[in-house]
């Protein structure tokens, strides 16, 4: 009871059972009851999209030959269905993207939280969530309207006009932000005596900020990129706009042609989902991509997780 | 520096006086100077982005920008606008600000308020974090079985219709539901023990302190962090390609607004931009999409400008 007074938020034995105005106690049980089922809806949505993937998924292993899940390439309204062509694109787009993101969102969060003045954070640090909140189509078109003519034409000239290495430049920079975020919370919860220690040792701004803070929030750091990289993978209009290969790819490593992503391939068949129908399988081999999909982005989320909750122990 | 600050960290150059070799400070200076090029070249980016897409949209913002904000889609370049598309962004953010903000914040108020540290309620805490990270494609399967099929009996009636204003809008109210709640709960959390210990003090049940007490003192936090997600849901687009939004020209008749959500056939303006940009250049649609995209983001960026002032200006440190 002492235990249940001192936290007012704690139990069932709290001061609401003493009360004795049974007007009052309806209306508390009621209020009660309709934050409760609030709270459970989160639930009843994650078994909705579970359900709702895992039938059509089913549906698609037993309907499909699975020797075309290991065909030449992604096309799905032909009955070809090579899981691996996407798997592949989905790698190197996420890829290019942590390239962008890892040093660049690494180097702002470092720079951020050890070297900036807190005026020059303060005016940042909302610039930065104001980045986050690029709407993704946006990126697509800037993929294409500038990233390929301005950036990668005058290196490479026989580039694509859909290709995958501007998609993955363009979802790198959707990834940033949300890297660089995570990560200077990370770094700045890493203890000032830490560093206090190491000035007073003797140690430079840069031996501080490589040899104690950067290892004291590795765990922040690595869930940054983890996190990052689940958002990469899930990326779906970048890569539906700037990728190009609407109707289904052949197996690819060029990064400079165009390429087909998981998530690229079910926005291709998702827009035409009136007309997939007909096809055999094409219609189910969305929810089977869908699965996918989902199952490797909460394995790293969760991987990323357990990161992020073991730097809030430590300190 | 008006206020000392008391750690050596925030004012280096104590450090540095007392150990300044020549090499070292070199290489110290590189490393900064990499660092903020990595933090000018993020934000570099965001500078880039609206630049193109105002060089590129500059041939239909300038010449027409009236036109093109009230025009209805058409298959002509030099007649087609943007008004279907903001009409339907509206309606969506509509539906999301009236489903999933009274939910997401009840639930954030049971978590906080109500549950205490229980199995439970931890377990429902990992789920809603895990939710959070789940494609927004993949909200886009759960629309077309849950909203389009089963409650929408495939278009032929039911509750919502079928590939609806209303069915798009329920799938985006799932997709932000989890952010909703996320960023409710932490600005609960940061109302402190006290207010709560001093309402039940007195005599308040616990729903007249959440009413009365926390609710009115974590609204600053709450309400940015459910304008963030409202924004978020206005600049999505993969869901709405799956539930089934219009990429093509497609007429509503005199419908009105509230007609319109039951009703059927709807775009949004990232789904325009999409549509747009997939088209061969060179004829005018790439300028029409730049135009686009510049009106969205100008839209989004603002929304989100405005939050983020509002919340660092109220912002009650306790």
């Amino acid at each position: 009871m002492a235990q249940a007074t001192a936290d007012p938020r704690l139990g069932a034995d709290s001061p609401d059972a003493l009360r004795s105005d049974p007007r009052k106690r309806r209306t508390e049980r009621i209020a009660r009851l309709v934050f409760m089922s609030a709270a459970f809806f989160s639930v009843v949505v994650t078994l909705a999209i579970v359900l709702s993937l895992v039938f059509e998924a089913l549906s698609f292993l037993l309907g499909v030959d699975l020797g075309a899940l290991f065909e030449m390439g992604w096309f799905p309204r032909r009955g070809l269905f090579d899981v691996r062509t996407l798997i592949v694109g989905t790698l190197l787009v996420t890829g290019i993207a942590m390239l962008v993101a890892a040093p660049l969102g690494l180097g702002a969060a470092l720079y951020l939280s050890e070297y900036a003045r807190p005026r020059l954070r303060r005016s940042v640090k909302p610039m930065i969530e104001i980045l986050a909140g690029v709407p993704s189509v946006t990126l697509g078109y800037f993929a294409i309207s500038f990233i390929t003519p301005q950036l990668l034409r005058p290196f490479q000239s026989d580039v694509a006009f859909f290709n995958l290495a501007s998609a993955g430049l363009a979802v790198g920079i959707l990834t940033l932000p949300l890297v660089a975020s995570v990560a200077e919370d990370a770094m700045r919860a890493v203890p000032q005596s830490l560093r206090e220690a190491a000035y007073g040792l003797g140690s430079r701004r840069m031996k501080v900020a490589v040899n104690v803070v950067f290892p004291a929030a590795i765990s922040g750091i690595v869930a940054a990129l983890v996190i990052g990289a689940s958002r990469a993978i899930g990326e779906t209009m970048v890569v539906a706009i700037a990728s190009g290969a609407t109707g289904g790819s052949l197996f690819s490593l060029d990064v400079f042609q165009p390429g087909q992503t998981m998530t690229a391939a079910m926005a291709a068949l998702g827009a035409g989902t009136d007309q997939v129908r007909g096809a055999d399988n094409a219609f189910q081999s969305l929810f089977f991509i869908g699965l996918l999909l989902f199952a490797i982005t909460l394995g790293l989320n969760v991987f990323g997780d357990r990161f992020v909750r073991r730097i809030r122990e430590r300190y | 520096m008006a206020i000392p600050s008391p750690s050596l960290s925030a004012d280096p150059r104590v450090a540095e006086v007392l150990v300044r070799r020549r090499r070292g400070s070199i290489s110290g200076g590189v490393f900064r100077g990499l660092l903020m090029a990595a933090l000018v070249m993020s934000l570099l980016f965001l500078l880039a982005l609206i630049v193109d897409m105002l060089v590129e949209g500059q041939g239909v913002l300038l010449i027409r920008p009236v036109e093109f904000l009230t025009g209805n889609l058409n298959s002509n370049p030099a007649l087609a606008g943007v008004w279907q598309g903001i009409r339907g962004t509206l309606m969506l953010a509509l539906i999301v600000a009236v489903v999933a903000f009274p939910l997401g914040i009840a639930a954030a108020v049971y978590l906080e308020e109500y549950a205490g540290d229980t199995a439970y309620a931890r377990r429902v805490n990992i789920n809603i974090r895990n939710l959070a990270g789940v494609p927004s494609i993949v909200y886009g399967l759960l629309g077309l079985t849950v909203f389009v099929k089963i409650l929408g009996a495939d278009g032929q009636g039911g509750l919502t219709g079928g590939r609806t204003v209303i069915s798009a809008g329920l799938t985006l109210a799932a997709l932000v539901l989890p952010v909703v709640i996320i960023t409710a709960q932490e600005s609960l959390r940061a109302v402190p023990a006290g207010i709560r210990e001093g309402a039940l003090a007195l005599g308040a049940t616990r729903w007249e302190t959440v009413r009365h007490h926390v609710l009115p003192a974590a609204a600053p936090g709450v309400l940015t962090g459910t304008v963030l997600s409202l924004a978020r849901a206005a600049g999505e687009a993969a869901p709405l390609l799956v539930v089934g939004a219009v990429t093509g020209v497609f007429f509503v008749g005199a419908q009105g607004f509230f007609e319109q959500i039951f009703s059927g056939r709807f775009t949004a303006l990232p789904m325009i931009i999409f549509s747009w940009a997939r088209l061969p250049a060179g004829q005018g649609w790439n300028s029409l999409a730049g135009a686009a995209s510049f009106v969205l983001l100008i839209m989004i960026v603002v929304v989100n400008g405005v939050a983020i002032y509002l919340r660092n200006r109220y912002e009650q440190k306790w």
